[in-house]
């Protein structure tokens, strides 16, 4: 399913003294079985710009194009479940939004208020609950029993079992320890891979951009600042730098190094393992 | 001679229900003026101990000494008065409608003078160069901008010690740098001792000292640079090593002649060019 955006702007408290301009000039087209990873400080808008995907709030300009809906400024809108179906939201710190007895119930509340059968809802919380590594013995468990991280992947259980053809993730890793963090990452990862999710991460990490996306977005004081390859972005990282955005670590480094050594990479390093080798290269191309 | 500020002695808790104790046995000092980092996987007992440091819940076992206070339910009030904490969640800690508001709270409850209070709210805001915000309201303020308020809270009631509780862990890189800054500007000036609780090891990194805990029972301590050797070892607890560590190890396994560990990138870039001029 294919998401576009055309010429979208979005006010917040559109006629009144509190009016704000939170997104403008934004066109953006996702393509069905991509992954694409939105950066942006804080305030940049991306936040904003993912409550479009699903129509939880409607541009003030413009148009969100959704597989076969079109949501327009001006116009009165109903029947969005259906959209909000296709395109399943993980906000940040989703494990807030658990509130049911039993793990089995919570993953079921999504798929039984899209009219899902009882039954069939179950089998859908048991597939999706693999899907997210946790084994079922926690289903007949308080949701409010597990750690923190199975909390989290019971919240996107929840998300899963709804079968969006299209994930938005908003920060889906804030807190946790550096091996969850990469579990989770490598989980969203192989679910785009085998089940052909499109997949949106909202992310402050360039490394995770760099690392998982097909297509970078950068958003900057509302607009889009840059799109690309991971490649394409960070083949010029001085431009994110002036904006005061962040690059990769890794990319860091090497213009670092190439500033102090006088030599130019061929390619921006998107990681450890690439850079070393490239750091190994050019002293040893130096050396001759 | 340095002064021992803060000083556990075996310090074990367990939560009601759980099998496991939370904080297993865990004895370490903490001198003061130090930035100590304590580090550990999610569920490792850090926020516990934490918990523990402040008198939020009381060891099952062991003693914890504050200054020459020991912390028990009826010190609890004056330790208090010499620990401070930053929690995580920056939009969980605004009681005040405005950011003096928020700041003079803690002062209001311990009954300090009008004078005094307004004096003091000026002063701890000054120092996290949040003096422009005075009147704003919190909502209005970033994550980074939030924390530091949070700071001015704490500074307010002059304590020798501020226990940071993951404190940047929702925030973005600036505002993560902004609160840091902050934080170790205090430290510098002799301000306060530094306990940060976290799971950023670029963080950890610029701390005075390191201690690891892995199931609630203290695992290593050290100086960054001992801990950061640990390099595979941590990754094994759950954790991370710093970027320029794992560089370094990757180019050292590639055959580049590094003679060891790299704690900052600064260090790493300066050994490269001195290689590179040799050759």
């Amino acid at each position: 399913m294919r998401i576009e955006l055309k010429d979208l702007e979005f006010r917040y408290q559109m006629n009144t003294p509190f009016e704000r301009l939170a997104l403008h000039d934004i066109n953006l087209a996702i393509n069905p079985g991509t992954y694409v990873a939105i950066i942006g400080h804080t305030g940049s808008g991306k936040s904003t710009l993912l409550q479009h995907l699903n129509g939880l709030v409607k541009p003030t300009k413009g148009s969100v194009v959704i597989g076969d809906r079109t949501i327009e400024a001006g116009r009165k809108e109903k029947h969005l479940k259906g959209i909000r179906k296709m395109v399943g939201i993980v906000f940040q710190f989703p494990e807030h939004q658990l509130f049911e007895e039993t793990v089995e119930k919570d993953i079921c509340f999504g798929p039984i208020n899209f009219g899902v059968p009882e039954e069939e809802a179950k089998k859908k919380a048991r597939i999706a609950l693999k899907l997210v590594g946790l084994s079922e013995d926690i289903l007949e468990k308080s949701p409010f029993d597990l750690s923190g991280g199975q909390m989290r992947r019971v919240a996107i259980a929840g998300v899963l079992a709804m079968e969006p053809e299209v994930i938005v993730l908003d920060e889906p890793t804030a807190g946790l320890d550096p091996r969850g963090r990469k579990e989770i990452m490598d989980m969203f990862y192989q679910l785009h891979k085998d089940q052909g999710i499109t997949t949106i991460l909202v992310t402050h990490s360039m490394e995770d951009a760099a690392r998982y996306a097909d297509e970078i977005v950068i958003m900057h004081q509302g607009s889009i600042f840059q799109k690309g390859t991971p490649f394409e972005i960070f083949s010029q990282p001085e431009q994110l730098i002036e904006k005061g955005l962040d690059v990769p670590e890794t990319v860091r480094f090497q213009l670092k190094l190439q500033k102090e050594l006088g030599v130019r990479f061929d390619h921006p390093c998107l990681s450890v393992e690439d850079l070393a080798g490239e750091v190994k290269r050019v002293m040893e191309r130096g050396s001759r | 001679m340095e002064e021992k500020l803060v000083s556990l002695k075996d310090v074990t808790f367990k939560y009601d229900g759980q099998d496991r104790n939370a904080v297993d046995g865990v004895s370490f000092d903490v001198s003061k003026g130090e930035w100590l980092a304590i580090v550990g996987h999610n569920g490792s007992g850090k926020s516990t101990l934490a918990k523990l440091l402040n008198g939020l819940q009381f060891p099952g076992f062991g003693s914890i000494l504050i200054g020459d206070m020991e912390l028990s339910e009826e010190t609890v009030w004056d330790v208090r008065k010499k620990v401070g904490m930053v929690f995580q969640n920056p939009d969980n800690q605004f009681v005040g409608t405005t950011v003096q508001d928020d700041v003079a709270f803690g002062l209001e409850n311990l009954g300090v003078q009008q004078q005094m209070m307004v004096k003091r709210v000026q002063d701890a805001l000054n120092k996290v160069k949040m003096n422009e915000f005075l009147d704003q309201e919190p909502h209005h303020l970033s994550g980074g901008q939030k924390q530091r308020v949070a700071i001015a809270g704490v500074l307010a009631l002059q304590p020798d010690i501020i226990i940071l509780d993951e404190a940047t862990s929702m925030l973005d890189p600036r505002g993560r740098e902004e609160v840091l800054d902050t934080v170790r500007e205090l430290k510098e000036e002799k301000i306060l001792t530094v306990i940060s609780i976290t799971h950023d090891l670029e963080e950890a990194a610029k701390a005075d000292r390191i201690i690891v805990l892995n199931q609630g029972r203290l695992y290593r301590e050290g100086t960054p640079d001992e801990i950061f050797h640990l390099e595979d070892e941590l990754v094994g607890l759950g954790l991370d090593i710093p970027f320029s560590v794992k560089l370094s190890k990757s180019l050292r396994e590639k055959g580049v002649d590094l003679a060891g560990s790299h704690l900052t990138e600064e260090e790493l870039v300066k050994d490269l060019c001195a290689l590179n001029s040799r050759i």
